[in-house]
């Protein structure tokens, strides 16, 4: 049997174990508790699965195994950012958060403030954030395929872009949160069991010795030393000091964009308490831990087994990283068949994570339409709970109706920079709003508009005017020029725009409620009147 | 319940500036803000090291092991040490007194829906 045939049977199988479990969440999905934040039912250990399960993406498995294999410790570097920012929720966000808010993002914002225009502002970042993260999840579906089968073929790309879509509005639609949580818990075990295989054949070959195992990628690379130092990827010397500065962005970007990002901000909703909520993320940050260094032996376990020219011949990128080298190890341990069967487990993974992300943040979109846009914007609160969740139902199925549409338009493009922008909105404005609602007694409706609308359009016109959307081979439009942004990430400058905005929103408004400030603060402290868990 | 109100603001008002509740906050804040302050620089500061010093992250300690890559690791270390001192700290100072200041909220609130059904129902 081919290793494509095998890969199918098992990403099958996962499809029917989550088909099943969809089937059964949506029989115990009965009001908007259960369809928006799964009953608030989840222990701190499954939501803390699941936060690695929503977190951990293709992008991240394939995309950072890959950048380590080629470009050696600046992948490395990359990975580092995504883990430290889970102590910015840990700190300052999850606890509060589960505390006063129900469903969103927004219901903590509108806790204090005039509801309708700052629910439309964090309705309308929602849903940016979360389609530019869909968008380049869905595009790097279709590529993935083509490269793990050979369907190189337009057609086949988009066949798969629209099969991710399809499998993704079932389980959000029909599932809710308790269908998207369950698949996201499925998918963070299969992932951290296929990696930790891999990883621990690999280190086999090298008699579990990591020093070894660098010195053989460093001298395979034929970068030398090189290979082991910062400086081969981010802020070459020869992109001179922007190169440099774009990493700092990067960095901060990684670092402040990960407690803004709504599809994990609605996972701390699933809990029943505060305290659980904490627990989740502690696990969360043991996995997230884990597999990031993991990932480093992935990486350089491909550059030393597999050879630099290889993985690069395959694809420029590096994605093919981590299933190369798992038939490769696959084979050096088992033979042929051994690598046949490691190959298909690492590419059927790679499919479950694909979907388990996108699943989540389509439910993040569609639950801010139908919450924040739908329920409190149009219907101004007027709206029953039962027409809320048919709500959420009907435009989970158009969002993803429209992911598999753009997807599919955008397949030949270079979409990859869609996940550092998606970031990037997230700490320049979602963050100062939510960061200063509860921490800061003078903050009003005026300072929550100005610091979202602020932080996502300065994000969005800088990167607009940024080398990433023209003006260079990789750009999205190759033909034209009008680059004058240096930073292909924009944070360096939109994170403070949007925490000034927010500051200066406020203080140029005289609105400022300091009894709703008293119970926020009193809530969110000690959980005082804190949404509780479903009783059925 | 709304002369009450006017001397001496609403329940949560009331408890905000309780004694207990601001020794909460304090503690949470003496704890979470210097913290994140700390893992931010220390996170800037390899960032930036490996953008303008490579010699110095380039140095072998032993073996294939660089100042980069023990750097990297130590990030990781921390990150994980910050988690559980957050952890026990949250336990031992926050939770006991959070419980306290949440008790007294809620059997306020309780009385106060006995008293008045109608008003006393929860803010939100």
């Amino acid at each position: 049997m081919s290793h494509e045939t095998l890969s199918i049977l098992l990403f099958l199988a996962f499809v029917a174990a989550t088909l099943a479990i969809t089937v059964w969440a949506s029989r115990n999905t009965k009001d908007a508790t259960d369809y928006y934040a799964g009953g608030r039912s989840f222990s701190g250990v499954q939501n803390g699965l699941a936060i690695g399960g929503d977190y951990m993406s293709a992008a991240s498995f394939l995309g950072i195994a890959g950048l380590i294999a080629l470009y050696g410790y600046d992948g490395f570097l990359y990975s580092i950012g995504f883990l430290v920012a889970w102590l910015v929720a840990l700190l300052l966000v999850a606890e509060l958060l589960r505390n006063s808010g129900r469903f969103t993002m927004a219901d903590v914002l509108a806790f204090r403030m005039s509801p309708r225009p700052v629910r439309t502002a964090a309705g309308v970042s929602t849903i940016v954030v979360s389609i530019f993260y869909l968008l380049a999840q869905m595009v790097g579906a279709g590529a993935l395929v083509a490269l793990l089968f050979g369907f190189t073929s337009d057609f086949a790309k988009g066949a798969t872009i629209a099969l991710v879509g399809i499998l993704m509005i079932v389980y959000v639609v029909f599932g809710g949160m308790k269908g998207t949580t369950w698949v996201q818990i499925v998918k963070a075990v299969l992932l951290m069991t296929g990696a930790t295989l891999v990883t621990l054949l690999v280190l086999g070959e090298f008699g579990f010795n990591v020093f070894s195992l660098m010195q053989d990628a460093a001298d395979q690379s034929g970068k030398g030393e090189a290979f082991l130092e910062p400086g081969l990827r981010y802020g070459t010397e020869e992109q001179g000091l922007s190169g440099k500065l774009d990493l700092v962005s990067l960095g901060l970007a990684l670092v402040l964009g990960t407690a803004g990002l709504p599809h994990i901000l609605i996972r701390f909703y699933t809990v029943p308490t505060s305290r659980d909520a904490r627990k989740s993320v502690l696990w969360g940050i043991g996995i997230i831990g884990a597999f990031y260094l993991i990932t480093l032996v992935l990486g350089f376990g491909a550059a030393a087994l597999v050879g630099t020219e290889e993985i690069r011949s395959a694809n420029a990128a590096g994605n093919t990283a981590a299933p190369q080298l798992a038939q490769r190890v696959g084979e050096l341990v088992f033979g042929d068949v051994g690598g046949t069967v490691l190959l298909a487990v690492i590419a059927a993974v790679a499919f479950a994570t694909i979907l388990a992300v996108v699943a989540g943040l389509t439910l993040a979109s569609s639950s801010s339409y139908a919450h924040d846009l739908y329920a409190h914007v149009f219907k101004r609160g007027k709206a029953t709970e039962r027409d809320e969740v048919r709500v959420a139902r009907i435009s989970a199925f158009v969002i993803g109706a429209v992911a598999i549409v753009l997807g599919i338009f955008a397949q030949r493009l270079n979409v990859a920079f869609l996940v550092a922008l998606a970031f990037a909105v997230a700490a320049s404005g979602n963050l100062p709003a939510i960061l200063y609602s509860l921490f800061w007694r003078r903050f009003n409706t005026a300072g929550a508009v100005s610091a979202i609308y602020g932080g996502l359009g300065a994000a969005l016109f800088l990167v607009f005017f940024s080398p990433v959307v023209s003006g260079s081979e990789k750009a999205l439009f190759t033909g034209a020029d009008f680059d004058w942004f240096p930073l292909e990430n924009p944070g360096l400058v939109s994170i403070p725009i949007g925490f000034f905005c927010g500051w200066l929103g406020t203080i140029l408004s005289k609105e400022h409620n300091a009894e709703k400030y008293a119970e926020i603060e009193v809530r969110s402290m000690t959980g005082a009147g804190a949404e509780q868990a479903s009783q059925h | 319940m709304s002369d009450e109100k006017r001397a001496t603001g609403t329940v949560y008002e009331r408890f905000q500036a309780s004694d207990d509740f601001q020794e909460l906050k304090r503690r949470f804040r003496r704890f979470a803000f210097p913290m994140t302050a700390a893992f931010l620089v220390w996170y800037l500061l390899y960032v930036v090291l490996s953008g303008w010093a490579r010699d110095f992250m380039g140095v072998k300690l032993f073996s294939s092991a660089n100042i980069a890559l023990i750097f990297g690791l130590l990030q990781f270390v921390s990150t994980f040490a910050i988690a559980w001192l957050y952890a026990r700290h949250a336990e031992r100072k926050l939770d006991p007194l959070a419980d306290k200041v949440r008790g007294g909220v809620e059997a306020e609130a309780a009385a106060a829906h006995r008293d008045d059904l109608g008003k006393a129902e929860d803010a939100r």
